[in-house]
């Protein structure tokens, strides 16, 4: 080693510079400044640091030739690899089948155990996540109510307007599933599937508004098309046909509720939904 | 004179006391003396690196003012729009951190970028493997230890930013439970075991908060010891040059000029994620509303680091089938199939490429991209395939700017996610032919007359 370099003023520069940054953040801190001042201050402290530092690493390298380290990466020689054998399966160990395979039942039976407690993720015992994913609380005489709770009539709707609904007295965020939307059309362009031509009040009609995809709620509607657009995934609906698919990866048609009106001309469920909501699942 | 100069000196007698006791002066004077290779490509695992230290260190002290709790609370803070409302706790303490805690938005933000930078770092780094090389023998189970820190950072990801109950980050959650409940046989099992029921449950805030502060990063961190001490065994790889072997390493020495780099990097690293924090704003919370499980934001894009997988559940056809009388449903083959599939392919690389080139010796010395067309086109081909995808899953930008419909632009990028590939497949070859056959040092050095040559030697290997 010849004498050491002396320490470069640029360098030096940069450390104070960086000291600069940090008491900077301080005051800014203390002044309660804004979160760009923050930022800059101490990301300029730390920037300079860096700066610093590399300016001083290449000050050295230039002066220092390319080092040469030696690899001993491989297979251990043979007799060396033969002793560490020997002393892993050496005497005091027994090669009894009984005896290790009775250590392997334990600690096998002790790992399965601790699987057990993982049950107590799952919802309540006897809970089938296919019962509940299949079906909503929905039932005939259930009447949809707006967001605030209020009941609904069919002319509460303008023609092309849309409306998302829930069940009455059911907490929406812990009833997702429930999620309907209110679209009200005018009758004469409904084409709706067989069986479903009294499911519809004064031209409204009632959907899932969980895309039969991958849950997202089918939020856009376009009255111009009678299309519902989901924005996850652009998959689109046609209202008018019973909210078939057509465009995009959704593969089923949004389940439809049937609507009918309660005693004071509310609109009331007539039912659950034509089928399960939301996205398929694996063992459906 | 000379006693005077050799009393000014430091005498490091802390050190020598623990010495004393711990012997450890040889053992550091071989560590200090390690060689690391000089190229600047090898700092790029580096940057994963100290981005995983700044996110543990800005993780902590976002953990001491976040509440991992859905229980509905009432916001009362400096954001004037929301004081009064009923919000979740996640979402209410995020925002108080962002709005009322003094520092508390410059670490949340850094923290986002610094997420990132990670995962951006680890995609380089795999690339630089990748095309090298470097991940043959004897590298094979460090290349499988690296490949599941880039699984287990984009889980931590997507956990991190699903924390705070917002409105975006609640459509993703919803998304990634259509995913699990899609497995054939133990779906709905599987999205019941994760969500404590059907979606969105109420335990998942708590569990994903035990997941990103807990769980994935001790497995980091325990993943990150042993691909440091497998590099320190077996030494770096390094590029061919004068003197250069397979037996040795050539290039700087850990103490001082490679220590002051890598230490030089860990403040530039932190400098940039802290200017970014200060001066970039990303993922404003309070701008999407806390979750709603029956609205949502439109566009909705996810960060990029998932958008792929978004972009493939929009271009895969609405097709599904049964097997055996159970539903396979749609979004498994984009969202289950095709990462499985992907990141399959990766775990297998070292081996499928051994079997491929019939080369299974061990190597130190690693080739330039160039000296493999073959890795060169396949990884242009699934970049282009990946870009895509994130492209699909950012399609609304398109749709707003052509004005073209949503069902013309998906139509487009089906096709796109085939040819694109295909035709970046036979473009890196040959560029790399190309280079191959000529002296230049980088491909915008190319002439016509060099890739001309380049594709007479494409062709006649095609045609072997």
């Amino acid at each position: 080693m010849s004498s050491p370099p002396r320490a470069p003023g640029s360098v030096v520069l940069c450390f104070m510079l960086s000291a600069l940054g940090a008491a900077g953040f301080a005051a800014s801190y203390v002044l309660g400044l804004s979160n760009e001042a923050l930022g800059a201050c101490i990301g300029g402290a730390f920037a300079f640091l860096a700066l610093g530092l590399a300016r001083w690493s290449s000050v050295i390298s230039a002066a220092e030739p390319q080092y040469v380290e030696e690899r001993s990466v491989g297979p251990t020689p043979q007799p060396e690899y033969d002793a560490f054998r020997q002393a892993l399966t050496e005497q005091p160990v027994p090669r009894s089948w009984v005896l290790w395979g009775s250590l392997g039942t334990a600690v096998a039976a002790i790992g399965g155990a601790a699987l057990f407690p993982l049950r107590s993720l799952l919802p309540a015992m006897g809970t089938d996540p296919d019962a509940v994913l299949s079906r909503t609380p929905w039932k005939a005489g259930l009447r949809l109510v707006t967001e605030a709770g209020l009941p609904i009539r069919a002319t509460d709707l303008d023609l092309g307007g849309v409306l998302t609904a829930f069940p009455e007295g059911l907490e929406p965020r812990e009833h997702v599933d429930t999620t309907t939307l209110l679209i009200r059309l005018d009758p004469s362009v409904l084409d709706l599937p067989d069986g479903r031509r009294d499911w519809v009040v004064d031209g409204v009609v009632a959907y899932s508004k969980l895309c039969t995809h991958a849950g997202c709620p089918v939020g856009l509607y376009a009255d111009t098309a009678r299309q519902l657009l989901c924005p996850c995934h652009h998959s689109i609906f046609d209202v008018a046909t019973g909210a078939t698919p057509v465009a995009g990866p959704a593969p089923h048609p949004l389940p439809q509720l049937p609507l009918g009106t309660d005693s004071s001309g509310y609109l009331v469920a007539r039912g659950d939904f034509s089928g399960p909501v939301g996205p398929g699942w694996g063992n459906h | 004179m000379l006693s005077l100069l050799t009393r000014a000196l430091p005498r490091p007698r802390p050190m020598r006391k623990l010495d004393e006791r711990l012997g450890f002066a040889s053992a550091g004077r071989t560590i200090l003396a390690k060689v690391f290779p000089d190229h600047w490509s090898f700092m790029l695992g580096e940057i994963a690196l100290y981005s995983f230290v700044f996110l543990v260190l800005s993780g902590i002290y976002l953990a001491l003012f976040f509440e991992p709790s859905t229980a509905m609370v009432t916001y009362h803070g400096h954001y004037a729009p929301m004081r009064g409302e009923q919000v979740s706790a996640a979402y209410a303490s995020t925002v108080r951190l962002s709005w009322d805690v003094r520092g508390g938005l410059l670490v949340r933000q850094a923290h986002h970028w610094a997420a990132h930078l990670f995962i951006a770092s680890i995609v380089l780094h795999l690339c630089r493997i990748y095309l090298t090389g470097a991940f043959r023998r004897p590298r094979e189970l460090n290349w499988t230890i690296g490949l599941t820190m880039l699984l287990l950072a984009i889980f931590n990801a997507f956990a991190g930013y699903s924390l705070p109950d917002d409105l975006l980050s609640g459509t993703g959650l919803r998304i990634f439970n259509a995913i699990a409940l899609s497995i054939p046989v133990v779906g709905s099992w599987l999205g019941f075991l994760v969500f404590d029921g059907e979606f969105p449950g109420q335990e998942i805030i708590q569990r994903l908060y035990i997941a990103h502060v807990l769980l994935v990063p001790a497995l980091l961190a325990i993943l990150i010891s042993a691909h440091l001490a497998m590099v320190i065994r077996q030494k770096h790889t390094h590029f061919p040059g004068p003197g250069r072997r397979d037996s040795n390493v050539v290039g700087s020495r850990a103490w001082p000029t490679y220590g002051l780099r890598s230490l030089s990097l860990l403040t530039a690293v932190f400098a940039a994620v802290l200017l970014a924090g200060g001066l970039l704003q990303i993922n404003p919370v309070w701008a999407w509303g806390d979750f709603d499980p029956t609205t949502i934001t439109a566009p909705s894009v996810a960060d990029w680091y998932i958008l792929w997988i978004e972009g493939a559940l929009r271009l895969f056809p609405p097709v599904e089938f049964h097997v055996f009388g159970l539903e396979v449903p749609n979004q498994f083959w984009p969202g289950v199939v095709l990462p499985g599939l992907i990141f399959g392919m990766l775990y297998l690389w070292p081996w499928l490429d051994r079997r491929w080139t019939g080369d299974s010796e061990a190597h130190h010395l690693t080739g330039r991209p160039r000296e493999s067309p073959l890795r060169v086109g396949l990884a242009s081909a699934m970049l282009v395939f990946m870009a895509v995808l994130l492209v699909a899953g950012a399609q609304e930008l398109i749709v707003q700017w052509t004005g073209w419909t949503v069902e013309s632009v998906r139509n487009v990028l089906r096709v796109l996610v085939f040819v694109l590939p295909l035709a970046a497949a036979f473009m890196g070859r040959w560029v790399a032919e190309s280079l191959r056959r000529s002296d230049l040092d980088h491909a915008v050095e190319l002439g016509a007359k060099d890739m001309r040559a380049g594709l007479r030697r494409a062709k006649r290997s095609q045609a072997q």
